[in-house]
């Protein structure tokens, strides 16, 4: 079967969910563009978009709808070409419309499992949960006679934990997409030994066309993206948890979130960065990563105190975040969550005294996205983390200690095998994480 | 010319879209009217008050595609109540509408009908995104070569025009010589506080105008700082007879004097003859230079319709100031630059100040006016004694409709 062949009939599985919707949409694209190129009949490509939650799916349409007319306009030229045949289409609006509707008709909405049976590609997209991930692949391939891939989006479960369980005899990968799929762009690729050689091939080839970067990762839990970021969090919350013999906790989330978004010159805070994964998702992921791992440390209190207090983070379908340990006005956070009050304090309460107290960055500072669209940024990175280590506020030694314990984090990564080379663990943080420096570097030395 | 025509109280609103640090396309922007009224009102101002302006004519390309608004004659008393009743129509000749719109108020005076017209060329553009931009500036061209056409069907065209120039005469200089224009352009840009540049802050233009193009996502032979601008804004300016002037108080020293004019236009369905001339532009400059009496080496300054790099190039050849092929070169020596020997365009033109394609020609007028009569401020160039002239030339659609217009101190 070819490339072009595997992609008749593909299925989504929680399809309407943050992930599933973004792999629809990129999969629906690919399979247009497929079918135009090749001048196929529509309808003889189908992408079956199933999700447990019919609410849920009423509204992809819409979302779908408004991704597909900006990824349009932007290959204008392209499509131009594609519908060169089609003498009804004249003008750019014309084109753009009329791919908007081509792109939705191959999608099939469902809330029933039964759909993927005829599919050859199954894309998996669904909760953190090993065990419902096995039982409906097992389910799939008890009923589909066409010998389906399956490309899971997990981003912590062991990808030969879910072959060995469902028996799928290599026929799995792991395709991880970041968030949001149709923005970001890595994949991580995890294949196992049993993974089909003829899979990772087309695994490879479709990343490719998606526009996508692969960072091949090995089958341990939790890979390198989330190998890295919750060992990141959990050091994070340890160090809020140290200052609060200093401070309130609170504050000391605060700080801690300021310093390592504004210190260390990234795109966000580690705590803004664990609601916008989602608190609950975080937990999943700690609790996969822990049994597997049997490391009693990938734990948190802060975050079972935030699940049972019903903080959850993550954000609304408009992309807007959710209320999590923050509240964020206009993308900022304005409140943080008081674990023992069970309510949130306003920032402004205490923030001109926090920030005085930990102190400024050094004086070459700049911001994060002043930073991440130059180019010729290691220079000034260098000459930044110079300062930063010769700088005595408490804030800059705060600064180093934490981002000596990232650098940590990556070369374990690799020492464990989880990593084949340092620097698959920077281009994760680079590409997936959009940090403007991978975490394995000289800057400090 | 029968009798003398004058120009005078000229205006021009910010050219308003990317570069500008106000703008923001997700925000809320002044509509149509406001740039009507913005521009109008200044130049009625100057002239004394709604009472001394007798017609007013309005210069518009497309609003009705871009803003959903035709019938743009009928805003003149919008702009002033005291204009209520008074004649006013819009002209429409796609970006030479603004040069149509100069034109017609000539006409008007000549023929004795007014003695003050208020000329006005508005247009709105940054109401859609370019890609939707490009299907409605496209109706400057023959939309029956919209299908075979570029997705950016301007750009596309000429593109085509470049890439024959580039075989004919060379690539390399050529591109160098369309970064060299950009650089003029946004240099003038800088010194003019209306200029949509003016706040460019780039320190090495010409490397950044040598960009690869990248026909992926835009055109063959052409890259983004090749092209005009996608601009919002409006010019006005008043057209009056000598009485008009008496009767508006302005000093003879605060107005030009029309020596000539020309219109010219080709077929719109035909592709040109040789890509590698400008012909229609060729001949009005031609026409309207005898008619002045005067050669190209008389002119002091001049706003030409640079609304790509290659358009400027082939204007400079079009107008006789470099030879055929010799465009480039004429460039690259630093002829056309404001310590040249032809400054041109010297507020940046279509590249650097901005490109409101209905307003351009009115915005052209307002430039020479500015610069014969000494208020050109920060980018103002020196006009000798012995050479009082300026001239403008304004094209629509790929050379198919020319307004020429030389003026005098």
């Amino acid at each position: 079967m070819t490339y072009e062949e595997k992609l008749n009939n593909v299925s989504v599985l929680g399809a309407a969910g943050k992930m599933g919707s973004g792999i629809l949409l990129l999969t629906a694209i690919e399979m247009t563009d497929i079918r135009l190129k090749s001048a196929k009949a529509p309808g003889s490509m189908i992408l079956n978009a199933i999700d447990v939650s019919s609410a849920a799916l009423s509204e992809l349409h819409l979302y779908l709808r408004n991704q597909i007319r900006k990824i349009a306009e932007k290959k204008i030229v392209l499509l131009r070409g594609l519908y060169s045949g089609n003498k009804d289409l004249i003008e750019n609006t014309e084109i753009i419309e009329y791919y908007i509707e081509d792109v939705i008709s191959h999608i099939m909405l469902s809330t029933r499992t039964e759909s993927s049976y005829q599919s050859t590609i199954i894309f998996e997209a669904i909760i953190e949960d090993s065990e419902i991930k096995i039982d409906l692949f097992r389910k799939i391939l008890k009923n589909n006679n066409n010998d389906p891939w399956f490309f899971t989006n997990t981003s912590s479960v062991p990808i030969s934990e879910l072959d060995r369980g469902a028996e799928l005899n290599g026929k799995i990968i792991g395709f991880h997409f970041y968030n949001p799929p149709a923005v970001q762009k890595l994949v991580e690729l995890i294949a196992t030994d049993k993974t089909d050689i003829m899979l990772v091939e087309f695994a490879r080839q479709l990343a490719g066309n998606l526009s996508k970067k692969i960072v091949p990762a090995n089958d341990f839990p939790g890979f390198i993206g989330n190998g890295h970021f919750i060992r990141d969090l959990l050091f994070g919350i340890s160090m809020a948890e140290r200052l609060s013999e200093k401070f309130k906790l609170p504050a000391s989330i605060y700080a801690v979130n300021r310093i390592s978004h504004d210190f260390l010159i990234r795109p966000m805070g580690i705590f803004q960065l664990m609601d916008y994964v989602g608190i609950d998702v975080c937990m999943k992921i700690l609790q996969v990563m822990r049994s597997r791992l049997k490391d009693d440390q990938l734990h948190s209190n802060l975050i079972d105190k935030l699940i049972s207090a019903g903080i959850k983070g993550g954000q609304n379908p408009d992309g807007s975040q959710k209320p999590g340990i923050f509240i964020y006005e206009k993308g900022r956070p304005t409140s943080v969550f008081d674990c023992d009050l069970l309510k949130y304090l306003p920032l402004e309460s205490f923030r001109n005294d926090i920030d005085k107290k930990i102190g400024n960055p050094p004086p070459s500072w700049k911001p994060w996205k002043e930073v991440v669209n130059n180019r010729q940024n290691h220079v000034f990175l260098k000459h930044y983390f110079s300062e930063l280590k010769g700088s005595d506020t408490p804030g800059s030694k705060l600064a180093v200690e934490y981002h000596l314990n990232s650098k940590r984090i990556g070369l374990e990564l690799v020492e464990s095998g989880v990593a084949d080379n340092i620097g698959n663990v920077n281009t994760v943080l680079l590409t997936g994480f959009y940090h403007v420096y991978g975490p394995v570097n000289d800057y400090l030395d | 010319m029968k009798k003398k025509i004058f120009l005078t109280a000229g205006y021009n609103t910010i050219s308003q879209g990317t570069g500008r640090k106000e703008f923001n396309p997700k925000k809320l922007r002044p509509g149509i009217d406001h740039y009507l009224k913005e521009a109008g009102q200044a130049t009625i101002k100057k002239v004394g008050g709604a009472a001394n302006v007798d017609e007013g004519v309005i210069g518009n390309f497309i609003a009705s595609s871009f803003v959903k608004q035709a019938h743009l004659g009928a805003f003149l008393s919008e702009i002033d109540a005291g204009l209520r009743y008074k004649p006013s129509q819009r002209v429409e000749g796609a970006c030479a509408s603004g040069g149509l719109a100069v034109l017609s108020g000539i006409k008007s005076v000549l023929t004795g009908t007014s003695d003050v017209v208020l000329a006005i060329g508005v247009e709105v553009q940054n109401s859609v995104k370019a890609v939707y931009g490009a299907d409605y500036l496209g109706y400057a061209g023959w939309f029956g070569d919209r299908k075979a056409g570029h997705a950016y069907f301007f750009p596309g065209l000429f593109s085509n025009r470049a890439g024959a120039y580039f075989e004919k005469f060379g690539r390399e200089k050529t591109r160098k010589a369309f970064a060299v224009w950009y650089k003029n352009a946004i240099e003038n840009a800088r010194l003019c506080p209306t200029a949509q540049e003016y706040h460019n802050t780039c320190e090495d233009l010409v490397s950044l105008a040598l960009t690869e193009p990248d026909p992926k996502i835009f055109t063959e032979f052409l890259n983004a700082y090749d092209c005009s601008k996608v601009s919002d804004g409006a010019s006005s300016i008043a057209i009056c007879s000598e009485e008009g002037l008496q009767k508006a108080g302005i000093d003879r020293s605060d107005a030009i004097e029309i020596m000539s004019w020309s219109l010219v236009t080709d077929n719109i369905t035909k592709s040109p003859d040789d890509p590698t001339k400008l012909s229609t532009i060729e001949i009005a400059a031609s026409k309207a230079l005898q008619s002045a009496g005067l050669k190209i080496k008389d002119i002091a300054t001049i706003e030409l319709h640079d609304c790509f790099t290659i358009a400027g190039i082939l204007s400079i050849e079009a107008l006789g100031l470099a030879k055929h092929g010799e465009g480039a070169e004429f460039v690259l020596e630093g002829s056309t630059s404001r310590l040249g020997s032809i400054p041109v365009n010297t507020t940046g033109g279509l590249i650097g100040w901005g490109h409101p394609t209905g307003a351009t020609g009115v915005h052209q007028t307002v430039a020479i006016w500015e610069q014969l009569t000494g208020k050109a401020g920060a980018s103002q160039v020196n006009i000798p004694a012995s050479k009082p002239y300026g001239m403008t030339i304004n094209m629509g659609g790929d050379d198919k409709t020319v307004v020429a217009i030389v003026f005098k101190r």
